[in-house]
Order: structure tokens, then C-alpha cells, then sequence
């Protein structure tokens, strides 16, 4: 049995080698917020926290996540129902077209903030690369993690 | 994908123990964003993998010592990129570092999977295509095919695939060692010794045992890291693999005279490839425009194009004499 955490709750399931973390989530758990792109780390739209790191979760073993703390964009919101700002400023800044790729933006988006990668935009903008919006919607993505992380450092 | 045994031991002595008592095809896991992403694409089939990624004793990285500094097997991509001496003094290791992959795989990857990572060669990414370092004696499909990201030197009749990382070339450049305990004892092996050109055997990539564990790899403390960069050259700015790359350090005297000089390049070769030649032409005079595009054709002197690639070879020169002058900068500082 594998135990480990997901949003602050308790899961122990019995888990194939072979199983994703991903996968896991998805078709074990039903959390379906994390979106599977391309399933070889290549795309980031499978991005979660793992022990409060972005990670993919498409190229974790599920076996990998025994006895840690998984977030996805399930975890993200208050228990309310809020929006967290970062999600607020996304849809202020229309950060997004089809939607498809914007749990990983925002678990990136949200990690690079607390790293500090945020000095200026061609910071957000490197540390936010593994994140690919077929949309197009970088300039908005960008903006609204500049909105919640605050001025660019002079 | 083909089942397989995971274990996660918890001391490096289990975990040699673990791959010796599970066979030829059993592989040691850390980061699996190599492994892993190769087993779905059944091009690796491991039997059972045993699981670094969380030995603590792999994961230390210390960079205070006066000798070497010395990265845990398992230390993160991201968390060495984010040590304050080598941000600081060694800017050609953290560059190497934080131009490669996206931040969710620093934070996965290690600094030992990270040496043994296998080529992003399309056809050897493909099932459906000959490749004699997936499949030996199966042919090269790249030969004529879209041959674009091939090396250019130390290439082989049976293979042409360009070694992929970023962070090997920069060790390479400082003299790095890494440390391998087996089931035969410990062993320290140089970067230069532990990747091996094609020839006849493309499917060997270097010169450990497959029970070997890397469980350190160590930088010898240097004045050159101050003068030193990894200039990455790529189709797009961020997030893709070289086309081109240099690793430059530098020395200089008081007088702007090149004292020691190292360069390595990636992208262009099958190997991290030290650029000895080019070292010789710039070191004992002050850089120029000149001297340094005369380091960047001594580095590329011999290169081999194929098809779609003989533009790697200009490119090659240019990052060399670029990076020159990065390198030459900074230590003038
Ligand atoms: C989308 C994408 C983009 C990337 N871009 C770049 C890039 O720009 N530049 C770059 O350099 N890399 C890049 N990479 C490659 C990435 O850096 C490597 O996959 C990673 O460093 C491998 O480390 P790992 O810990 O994940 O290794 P794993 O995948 O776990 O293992 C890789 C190999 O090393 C062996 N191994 C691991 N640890 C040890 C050990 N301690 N002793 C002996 N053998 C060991 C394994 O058996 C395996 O054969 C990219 C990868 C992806 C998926």
C-alpha cells in the first residue's frame, strides 16, 4: 500500500509500479483538475506541489509519493469556495483561452512566486517556461502573476 | 510498458546490495525524468528499479570545503543552482543548471541522473525507426533522415546522435570527478573518463557497470568559476536543449593576459567535448576578436556535418568566441 497525502487528506491505495502520479490522481481519485498533456514532462500541464515543490506529475512514480503531501489545483481555492488571488487574477487579466493548460499555469504560478522568481517579467517569464499555453496566452499569464507577486524589483 | 519490482532502500549500501541481487536489467531510479519518460516510450525495460531519489545521504550538497565542492548524487538540479557559492563563484555551473529543462524538473531531477541522461535523437526516442544505440546492428535512421540536432564531432559511422545535457559539459570544463561505490568497492572516475564516443557500440554511453552508483560528484575548488559561463545556445530562449553550447573559465593575470583557460562544448558533440586546441589558442595572450574566433575554429576543427546540421558547425565557433568574451569579462572584474 502506498499512503500519502492529497490536499490535506489521507489516501492509501495499492498502486501498479507502472502508475503515474497522475494517473493516480485521475483515475483513482478523480481529481481531474490536473490535466495530462503530452505524459513525457515536456508540456507542464500536469504540474502539482509535491512536499510544497512543482513537480510533474506525469513522470512521478506514484510509488515515489509514499508518506508526502501532494496539492493539486483541487487544493487551491478555500474550503468556501473562494477563489485564491492568484486564481482571481488570471480571470482579470484573461490568462487563458481554452482552459486546457491553466491548473499547471497556476501550480507553477504559484510556485514561482513563493521561489522568489519574480524580480522582473523576463524572470516570471523563464521561470514560468516549462508551462506551454498552445493558446497564447503568455501575456496575460504573466501579468497576473505579476499582480499577485507584487511590483517588478526596480 | 513492461512490469517491473520497485524498492525504495534507505541506505546506499542497501541500494547497491538491492541492484546486485536483481539482475542485469534492473536500474538504479532518482529523478525518473529520463527512466521514466523512456519506459513509456518502451525504449528502456528496466525489471526493477531501485528507487535514490530520497537517500538523504545522496542529497547533501556542500560547497564550503577548500579542496572540492562536493553535490550529493541526489541533490536537486534546482537546489544546486540555488547554492549561494555557486551562484556567487561558479556562474558556468549554475548557468548550466537553471538554462536547462523547466523548474518542475529541476526540482526532480538529480545532478547524477542528470550525467547519464540518454540523447534526445528523435529515432532513438521512436520504436518505429533503426537505431543502433536503441537497437545495435538495427541501422541509423537519422543518417537520412532529419539529421538537424546531430553532432558534428566525435560522431561514428554507427551513430551521429548529440549528447543532450547541459550540466556535464560544465563539470567537464572544471575537471570535475564523480564518486561510484559497487558491489567491487568505491571508485572515483574523472568526467573525462565517463562518457565514451559511439564507434561500434553506440548502445554504451560510458564507463560505469550497470551496479555502479554514483553517490558524489566533486568540482575542484577553482579562481576560474568567477570567470567562467555556459552559453546556451537553442531554437527557442528558454526550455529546449542546446544546438550549441560553451563552457568557458578563465584566469587572468594582472596585465588582461589569459593565464588558464577551459572550454567544453555541448550540443554539437556525442559526448561532452573538451576543447584542448582551443584552450592552447587563447591562453598566454590577451583575448581579441580574433583570438577568440580563432579558439571557436580550433574548437570545431575536425567536426563532421551530415545532412542538415553543417550549420552547427559556425554556430559552434561563434558560441566559443562569444562565451570567450563572457568569461574574459567577468574575471576582469
Ligand atoms: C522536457 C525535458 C526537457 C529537458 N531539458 C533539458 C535541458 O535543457 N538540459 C539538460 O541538461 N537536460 C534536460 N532534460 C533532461 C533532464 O535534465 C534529465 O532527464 C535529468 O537530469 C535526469 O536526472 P534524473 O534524476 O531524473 O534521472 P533518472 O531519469 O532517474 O535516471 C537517469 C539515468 O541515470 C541513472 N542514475 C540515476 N541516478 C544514478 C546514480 N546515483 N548512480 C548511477 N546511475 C544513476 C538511471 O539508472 C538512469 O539510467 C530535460 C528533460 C525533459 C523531460
Amino acid at each position: 500500500m502506498t499512503a500519502f497525502e492529497v490536499n490535506g487528506r489521507k489516501v492509501d491505495l495499492e498502486v501498479d509500479p507502472r502508475e503515474s502520479l497522475l494517473a493516480v490522481l485521475q483515475d483513482r481519485l478523480h481529481l481531474y483538475g490536473t490535466k495530462k498533456g503530452c505524459d513525457h514532462g515536456q508540456c507542464g500541464a500536469c504540474t502539482v506541489h509535491l512536499d510544497g515543490r512543482r513537480v510533474v506529475s506525469c513522470l512521478t512514480l506514484a510509488s515515489q509519493v509514499e508518506g508526502r503531501e501532494v496539492r493539486t489545483i483541487e487544493g487551491v481555492a478555500g474550503e468556501d469556495g473562494t477563489l485564491h488571488p492568484l486564481q482571481r487574477a488570471f480571470i482579470d487579466n484573461d490568462a487563458m483561452q481554452c482552459g486546457y493548460c491553466t491548473p499547471g499555469q497556476i501550480m507553477s504560478g504559484l510556485a514561482c512566486i513563493a521561489e522568489g522568481h519574480t524580480g522582473d517579467d523576463d524572470e516570471i517569464r523563464e521561470y514560468m517556461s516549462g508551462n506551454l499555453c498552445r493558446c497564447g496566452a503568455y501575456v496575460g499569464i504573466v501579468a497576473a502573476i505579476r499582480q499577485v507577486a507584487g511590483p517588478a524589483e526596480a | 510498458m513492461r512490469s517491473f519490482t520497485y524498492t525504495a532502500p534507505t541506505s546506499v549500501a542497501d541500494a547497491v546490495a538491492a541492484i546486485a541481487s536483481a539482475g542485469p536489467q534492473a536500474r538504479f531510479f532518482a529523478g525518473g525524468t529520463t527512466l521514466f519518460d523512456l519506459m513509456k516510450l518502451g525504449v528502456e525495460r528496466p525489471s526493477a528499479l531501485v528507487d535514490v531519489s530520497r537517500l538523504g545521504e545522496l542529497e547533501v550538497i556542500d560547497t564550503s570545503g577548500d579542496d572540492h565542492l562536493v553535490f550529493g548524487a541526489s541533490a536537486r538540479m534546482a537546489d544546486v543552482a540555488a547554492d549561494p557559492v555557486v551562484l556567487r563563484d561558479y556562474p558556468v555551473l549554475a548557468e548550466s543548471l537553471w538554462r536547462a529543462a523547466s523548474q518542475q524538473l529541476r526540482n526532480m531531477a538529480t545532478v547524477a541522473g542528470n550525467l547519464l541522461q540518454r540523447t534526445r535523437c528523435p529515432y532513438f526516442r521512436d520504436e518505429l525507426y533503426p537505431c543502433n544505440k536503441r537497437r545495435p546492428g538495427s541501422g541509423c535512421a537519422a543518417r537520412d533522415g532529419i539529421d538537424r540536432g546531430s553532432a558534428v564531432l566525435g560522431t561514428g559511422d554507427a551513430c551521429s546522435a548529440a549528447f543532450a545535457g547541459d550540466w556535464p559539459v560544465a563539470l567537464l570544463a572544471l575537471d570535475a570527478v564523480v564518486d561510484v561505490v559497487g558491489p567491487r568497492g568505491e571508485r572515483t572516475v574523472t568526467l573525462a573518463d565517463l562518457h565514451v564516443e559511439p564507434g561500434d557500440t553506440p548502445d554504451r554511453e560510458h564507463s560505469l557497470a550497470p551496479d555502479e552508483l554514483i553517490v558524489r560528484i566533486r568540482v575542484p575548488v577553482t579562481p576560474a568559476g568567477r570567470g567562467s559561463t555556459y552559453l546556451k545556445i537553442r531554437d527557442r530562449e528558454s526550455y529546449a536543449f542546446a544546438l550549441a553550447s560553451a563552457a568557458v573559465a578563465v584566469t587572468l593575470t594582472g596585465g588582461g593576459v589569459v593565464e588558464e583557460c577551459r572550454i567544453a562544448l555541448g550540443g554539437v558533440a556525442t559526448r561532452p567535448w573538451r576543447a584542448y586546441a582551443a584552450e592552447r589558442a587563447v591562453t598566454g595572450r590577451p583575448l581579441s576578436a580574433e583570438t577568440a574566433r580563432a579558439a571557436g575554429e580550433a574548437a570545431l576543427a575536425g567536426a563532421r556535418p551530415g545532412n542538415l546540421n553543417a550549420f552547427k558547425i559556425e554556430l559552434g565557433e561563434r558560441t566559443v568566441a562569444e562565451a570567450l568574451r563572457i568569461a574574459v569579462e567577468r574575471a576582469g572584474r
